[in-house]
């Protein structure tokens, strides 16, 4: 079985993000890059999909050149080989014109029965890429995975959101996205560090997949960012030492604010 | 005036509250129109409500297959109404199934899709809050009929008479090679607690409180002021909560009246999904704890000796 994984290079949510002040997209310097960390769930999903069926893994990423650090991870972890789609006319795209760029490039890989993503991404959380590849490859999304079984030329998932627990089937080929409670993803062994750099990462241009850059960018997104600002940080406000009365002092001031 | 679509978000025979919600941000952008997909005689039991909250008009979309094939009706269904009745735009919630539908309606009938307003304006522009609330957007769809998916809790949801005529429209034919069929559901175990993301008051506990035994004294806070029950990441990944209760950047993003925070350190991953909150409380032995930098009262201090005694004060004066 053939499973393409999407992975996303992210900043790292423990880092401060930014919006550059002169067009609005992420400020890629502020903040350190990791792979997402439900990507590495998806990638560990393929993995075990692949011990029991066989074929191969492949991962698929869009994103400037830096994402090769995120790619590499999750080859080191197991993956095949990988496809990164690097260039400059992707700036600022937003996720519809993303999306298509990812369809475009699953769809330079031969015999995919699987596309495995994660459900949401941390950065621009929006939740509907997974959603939006299927759309465009006219596949079924089965999304929100928290388990997967594959028989034969149908799959089986079971869904878990806020709106409660589906068990869900569709045939073969399809995209899946997994989310936290998936699976525990492995750390790469040694080994697999040293062999992921030896592993074949193909790069390609937007023209290569022969998508039309008017489609792209900050210029050719169906969506445009009029303004941005950060908030105004919060200012720390009263501070007391426990004096055996903390808990009283918590009470009082919160009658003060009427919020009992 | 031009029709707003509101996809409307229904369960068990009832309309969630979110709806409310997005009919008012339609009536803001023009006459507002339900829209209810699923089983033959769902939009029956929901048209009261929705007249209640201001729709003119009720799609009504109802089939067998609505109900047992996974989001790909509500998409179909949207996107003929949109080629039918050419709305300024259209409204879904930005749920997990919202925020599907709203991408998947977009690429289909070419629009751009605009996620997780947290305010929507009359020309369909809207304000979005990024990075945990750390930014402030304002967007537009440059193509197409805006679609837009809306934050729940961000639009005030108000009360006004709709005729709610109805109007029935054919659920079209699923394609069948990209079908989803939901062969059975099961609802989440609803405990008594208000649901996290929509409770007025959230009590989370963190590594501080060392256990998954001591999350007790979180939940009786909560539990003495009506909250529900969050926890930090370091908690949930030291296997003291379930996941499903984490709050930051990877967990669940809320914006309740009062946070009280208890045994939170305040990395920026956490407060990343908090810091919106109107009033934070925090109670953290390390004076050096970053929470205390948002925090609108902190108490430095053993959360075991503080939150048992506010639980107390809290449950003496509703007494």
């Amino acid at each position: 079985m053939n499973i393409v994984v999407l992975v996303k290079q992210v900043p790292d949510t423990y880092s401060e993000r930014k919006l550059a002040d002169s067009d609005h997209t992420l400020d890629r310097e502020s903040a350190d890059a990791v792979l997402d960390e439900i990507n590495e769930r998806a990638v560990e999903e393929a993995l075990q999909l692949q011990a029991t069926h066989g074929g191969e893994v492949t991962v698929v990423s869009v994103g400037p050149d830096r994402a090769t650090d995120a790619i590499r991870k999750a080859l080191s972890m197991g993956a095949d080989k990988a496809v990164h789609v690097s260039d400059e006319a992707l700036h600022g795209s937003d996720a519809i014109a993303t999306a298509k760029v990812l369809a475009k490039a699953v769809s330079t890989i031969e015999g995919v029965d699987l596309v495995l993503a994660g459900n949401e991404a941390t950065d621009g959380r929006v939740g509907a890429v997974p959603a939006m590849v299927a759309e465009l490859l006219g596949l079924p999304a089965l999304t929100h995975a928290r388990k997967v079984e594959v028989d034969g030329t149908a799959v089986k998932v079971e869904r878990e959101t806020d709106e409660g627990v589906l068990h869900l089937s569709a045939a073969l080929p399809a995209v899946i996205s997994v989310n936290e409670k998936i699976n525990e993803p492995r750390y790469p062994s040694f080994k697999g560090i040293m062999a992921a750099k030896k592993k074949p990462v193909t790069t390609l241009t937007v023209a290569d997949l022969g998508v039309d850059t008017a489609e792209l960018g900050i210029a050719g997104s169906w969506t445009s960012v009029l303004e941005s600002a950060p908030k105004p940080p919060r200012s720390a406000g009263q501070r007391v030492e426990d004096e055996g009365d903390g808990g009283t002092k918590v009470a009082e001031y919160l009658v003060g604010q009427k919020l009992i | 005036m031009a029709e707003v679509l509101v996809l409307v978000d229904h369960v068990d025979g009832e309309v969630k509250k979110v709806t409310h919600e997005l009919l008012t941000a339609a009536r803001l952008i023009g006459e507002a129109s339900a829209v209810v997909v699923g089983a033959p005689g769902t939009a029956a039991k929901l048209r009261d409500a929705l007249a209640a909250h201001g729709a003119a008009k009720v799609y009504v979309a109802e089939s067998d297959d609505a109900a047992t094939q996974l989001l790909t009706p509500e998409v179909d269904v949207l996107a003929a109404l949109v080629a039918q009745a050419s709305p300024a735009a259209v409204l879904v919630a930005a749920s997990a199934s919202g925020k599907e539908i709203a991408g998947r309606l977009a690429i289909r009938i070419g629009s751009g899709v605009l996620v997780d307003a947290t305010e929507v304006n009359a020309d369909a522009t809207v304000g979005q809050s990024i990075f945990g609330g750390a930014y402030n957007v304002k967007a537009k769809a440059s193509k197409g009929v805006p679609v837009i998916s809306v934050r729940p809790g961000a639009v005030e949801a108000a009360n006004a008479e709709g005729a709610a005529a109805e109007e029935t429209v054919a659920v079209p034919a699923a394609n069948a090679a990209s079908v989803v069929t939901i062969n059975s559901r099961e609802p989440l175990a609803a405990g008594d607690r208000p649901e996290l993301t929509e409770a007025s008051v959230v009590v989370s506990g963190g590594r501080g409180v060392a256990s998954a035994e001591n999350f007790a004294v979180v939940e009786a806070l909560a539990d003495a002021l009506g909250g529900a029950v969050g926890a930090s990441r370091a908690a949930v990944d030291s296997g003291y909560y379930p996941h499903q209760f984490q709050v930051g950047q990877t967990g669940k993003t809320v914006s309740p009246q009062l946070y009280i925070a208890l045994g939170i350190s305040g990395a920026i991953q956490h407060r990343a999904g908090m810091q919106t909150s109107k009033t934070i409380v925090a109670v953290n032995k390390d004076a050096e704890a970053p929470i205390f930098e948002i925090a609108d009262f902190g108490v430095v201090g053993d959360l075991f000796k503080v939150a048992p005694q506010l639980t107390e004060e809290v449950t003496k004066r509703k007494g």
